[in-house]
C-alpha cells in the first residue's frame, strides 16, 4: 500500500483550564488514504472534533495545546510547519466544513466573495477569473441561478443551501484532504440526504479524501470505507466499515449499536443503554476509561488502560476482553 | 368530510379516546411597523390538522423542523390559543376554557421539554423544581410530605434523592432530562406531550431515557404525544404515527403499517433518507432523495403543500391546484390516513 496521505501519529492535544487539565486528544493515531472516505465517530466531547482541529492547527491556544505527536500529511509534519506554511495549507489542500452552516459563514460578505477569497489566495487568480470559478462551484453544487445569487449574503439562503456553499467553498481549491466536522447534523433529515449523496458524490470524482466526523452511526454505515470510534479522548476500535458494525469487537462500539433503534427492524421490547455516562474529562478513571460502563469489565481493566489489539489484519480493538465481545452475545459470560 | 370521520369514529366504536383534535389552526401573524403595526401575512404553523390519541398510547409525531410538529404539541396544552379548531381532552373542550379551568386541566397533561439545559431554572435546586408544581396545585398538606413526594419522584426517574439540594448545573444532559420528568410527573398527570425528549443528548444516553419514558408509561398508564424527527425512536416508541409536513398532516397509520407500507410519497421519502446502522443493509437500500428546500410557511405552495419536492406531483391530478383531503383508506376496519392526490 502506498504510503497514507495523512498519517497522525500519537497526537496529545490537551486543554489547561483552571479546574485541571483535560486530555482532549490523548494518544490518539489515525490514517487516511488518498481518496479514502474515514469516519470518525465517537459522542460529544470525545475529542474527534479536537482531533481534527489538530490536523489543521486551529485549537486555540491559551488554553489548547498540542503536546506530542507528529502529524504527517504528504510527507510533511504539519506541526513542525511555521504559521506561513500551515495557513497555505488551511482551505487549499485541506478544507474543513464545519457543522453550523450559520455561524460557519461571514454575514456581512456576499457569498461570492466568500468563494473567491481563497481562490484568489491559493490559486492567483485574478478577481474576474475567481468569480468565473465561484459560479461554476455554485453550478457543481446545485445552486441554481448562482451567477445571479453569487451576490447575495448568507442569509438569503437557507440551512441546506449554506452547507452547499461551504461544500463549494472547501472544494474550491481541489484539496487532498476534506475534513467534514458533523456536515449534516443542524440540517433536517430530507436535506442531510441531499447534502451527504452531494458530498460524496463530489469527493469521489475529485478523488479527495475525507474525514466525516459524526456521531450518527447511519452516517457512517451508509458512506465511510473505514471508521475510528472514538471514546473519552482514544481511539478505541478500528476496521472497515462492514467489518465494525458485523463484527464489533470494542464493549462500546458494540452498546453504541445496540442502543439505538433502528428503522428496518421489528421493535424490541426494550432498547439496551449503555449504562452510566460518559466521564468527566478532568477527572478520568484508572484503567480502561469505559470500565465503569462496560459490562465486560475484569481487574484488570482497573489497573491497565489497554492499547488497540490486533483483532485481525484490518481490525483493532481497544479493550483487553476482545474476544469475549461478541455481537450476537446478549449477556456477557461472567468474567 | 374528513372531522365528520373522525367525531364518528371516536363516539362510536373507540370510546378510549383521550385526546381528540378537531381541524386545529394555529396561524401566528407577521407585523411590520414599530408603533402603527399592521398585519401582513400570517404564518401558517398548523393548518387543519385533525387527529385522535387512544388512551394508554403513544402517538408519534414527526416532521422535519418548522413543519409545526412542536406547535401542535403546544395548542393541545393549551401554550398557545389556537386560532381555529377544536380539542378535546376526555371529551371536554380546552379551547373554551379559560383561566381556573385550564389551570386545573394542566393537572392532567404535562410537556417535556427537548432541551434539557434551557428548561430548568439554573437558580432553583432540583428539590425545588420538582416541588414546584406540588405547591402549584397544592398536592402536598404540609413541606414534609412535598419533600417525601420530592425523594419519591426523583426515585422513580432513577436520581439519587440525596442530590435534591443541588443546582442543575451540577447534572448531566441524560440526568437534567431525568428532573424534567420527575416535574412532569410530579403532578400524576394521564398526558404527557415529549417534545423532543431525546434529540438533544447523546447516542449512549438516549436508550436510557426512551426506556426509562416507556416504564413510566406501563407503571402509571400514561399517554404520550411523542413529538420527534427521529423516525427510528419514533417506530420504536409510538403505537401509531402521523407524519408532517409544512403545517399539515401528511399521512397517520399504525406504526407497523406506516414503516411497511408507507403511502405518502413525502413519508417515503423520509423513511429512505434514515441511514441504518449497518452497511451492509445500507448498500442495498434505495435511497428517494428530495430536491429543493421546504417553502416558507408564510407562503405555502397552491394545492398539496408537498407538490413543490413530491417526484409524482401532476397537473392531471391536481396536485397544483386542489388541497388533497385528509381520508382514511385504511382496508378491513384498519385507520390508514393519507393526504395525497396519487393514492
Amino acid at each position: 500500500m502506498a504510503a497514507p496521505l495523512l498519517q497522525m501519529k500519537d497526537l496529545k492535544t490537551y486543554f489547561f483550564t483552571d479546574d485541571g487539565v483535560v486530555k482532549a486528544v490523548d494518544n490518539v493515531s489515525y490514517e487516511v488514504q488518498a481518496g479514502e472516505i474515514v469516519g470518525l465517530v465517537g459522542e460529544s466531547g470525545c475529542g474527534k472534533t479536537v482531533s481534527a482541529l489538530s490536523i489543521l492547527r486551529l485549537i486555540p491556544n491559551p488554553p489548547g495545546k498540542i503536546i506530542a505527536g507528529e502529524i504527517i500529511f504528504e510527507g510533511e509534519d504539519l506541526l513542525k510547519t511555521d504559521d506561513e506554511e500551515i495557513r497555505s495549507i488551511r482551505g487549499h489542500r485541506i478544507a474543513m466544513i464545519f457543522q453550523e452552516p450559520m455561524t460557519s459563514l461571514n454575514p456581512v460578505l456576499t457569498i461570492g466573495r466568500q468563494i473567491t477569497e481563497s481562490l484568489e489566495l491559493h490559486l492567483k487568480m485574478d478577481r474576474s477569473a475567481a468569480t468565473r470559478r465561484a459560479v461554476e462551484l455554485m453550478e457543481m453544487v446545485g445552486i441554481p441561478e448562482s451567477a445571479a445569487r453569487i451576490h447575495d449574503y448568507p442569509h438569503q439562503f437557507s440551512g441546506g443551501m449554506r452547507q452547499r456553499v461551504m461544500i463549494a467553498m472547501a472544494l474550491s481549491c481541489n484539496p487532498k484532504l476534506l475534513l467534514a466536522d458533523e456536515p449534516t447534523t443542524a440540517l433536517d433529515v430530507t436535506i442531510q440526504a441531499q447534502i451527504l449523496e452531494l458530498l460524496t458524490k463530489l469527493t469521489r470524482d475529485l478523488g479527495t479524501a475525507v474525514i466525516i466526523i459524526t456521531h450518527n452511526l447511519g452516517v457512517v454505515a451508509r458512506y465511510a470505507d473505514r471508521v475510528y470510534v472514538m471514546y473519552a479522548g482514544k481511539i478505541v476500535e478500528t476496521a472497515p466499515a462492514r467489518e465494525l458494525y458485523g463484527n464489533p469487537r470494542h464493549p462500546y462500539t458494540l452498546g453504541l449499536l445496540k442502543s439505538v433503534p433502528r428503522l428496518d427492524q421489528v421493535r424490541k421490547d426494550r432498547l439496551e443503554p449503555i449504562e452510566g455516562f460518559p466521564p468527566d474529562l478532568i477527572h478520568m478513571p484508572e484503567g480502561c476509561y469505559f470500565r465503569p460502563r462496560c459490562k465486560f469489565a475484569v481487574d484488570r481493566c482497573q489497573q491497565e488502560s489497554p492499547p488497540l489489539q490486533v483483532v485481525s489484519s484490518i481490525h483493532q480493538s481497544a479493550c483487553w476482553e476482545w474476544p469475549r465481545v461478541v455481537a450476537g452475545a446478549k449477556t456477557p459470560a461472567p468474567a | 368530510m374528513a372531522t365528520q370521520d373522525i367525531a364518528a369514529s371516536t363516539t362510536g366504536r373507540l370510546n378510549n379516546v383521550l385526546l381528540e383534535v378537531h381541524d386545529l389552526k394555529m396561524y401566528f401573524p407577521v407585523t411590520t411597523g414599530v408603533i402603527f403595526q399592521r398585519k401582513v401575512a400570517d404564518v401558517k404553523a398548523v393548518d387543519n390538522v385533525s387527529f385522535f390519541i387512544r388512551q394508554g398510547e403513544t402517538l408519534g409525531l414527526v416532521g422535519e423542523s418548522g413543519c409545526g410538529k412542536t406547535t401542535v404539541g403546544r395548542c393541545v396544552l393549551m401554550l398557545y390559543q389556537p386560532t381555529a379548531g377544536d380539542i378535546l381532552f376526555e371529551g371536554q373542550h380546552l379551547t373554551t376554557m379559560r383561566g381556573r379551568d385550564i389551570r386545573r386541566m394542566r393537572r392532567r397533561m404535562q410537556v417535556i421539554f427537548q432541551d434539557p439545559y434551557a428548561s430548568l431554572n439554573p437558580r432553583m435546586t432540583v428539590g425545588s423544581i420538582i416541588g414546584e408544581p406540588i405547591v402549584i396545585h397544592n398536592l402536598a398538606p404540609n413541606r414534609r410530605e412535598r419533600k417525601e413526594k420530592v425523594q419519591e419522584l426523583m426515585r422513580i426517574v432513577g436520581l439519587n434523592p440525596y442530590y435534591a439540594n443541588r443546582y442543575p448545573h451540577e447534572f448531566s444532559g441524560g440526568q437534567r432530562q431525568r428532573i424534567g420528568i420527575a416535574r412532569a410527573l410530579a403532578v400524576e398527570p394521564t398526558f404527557i406531550v415529549c417534545d423532543e425528549p431525546i434529540s438533544a443528548l447523546d447516542v449512549s444516553i438516549q436508550a436510557q431515557i426512551i426506556n426509562l419514558l416507556e416504564e413510566l408509561q406501563r407503571e402509571f398508564h400514561l399517554t404520550y404525544l411523542f413529538i420527534a424527527h427521529d423516525l427510528s425512536v419514533v417506530r420504536h416508541i409510538s403505537d401509531r404515527v402521523a407524519v408532517m409536513y409544512l403545517g399539515k398532516l401528511m399521512e397517520l397509520a399504525d406504526r407497523i403499517e406506516l414503516y411497511e407500507n408507507p403511502l405518502h410519497p413525502y413519508t417515503k421519502a423520509l423513511l429512505s433518507a434514515i441511514p441504518i446502522p449497518d452497511p451492509a443493509v445500507e448498500a442495498t437500500r434505495e435511497r428517494i432523495i428530495l430536491v429543493g428546500d421546504v417553502p416558507s410557511p408564510m407562503h405555502p405552495p397552491p394545492g398539496c403543500v408537498f407538490q413543490t419536492r413530491c417526484p409524482i406531483a401532476s397537473d392531471a391530478h391536481g396536485c397544483r391546484t386542489v388541497i388533497p383531503e385528509w381520508r382514511n383508506v385504511g382496508v378491513g376496519g384498519k385507520e390508514h390516513w393519507v393526504a395525497c392526490h396519487r393514492v
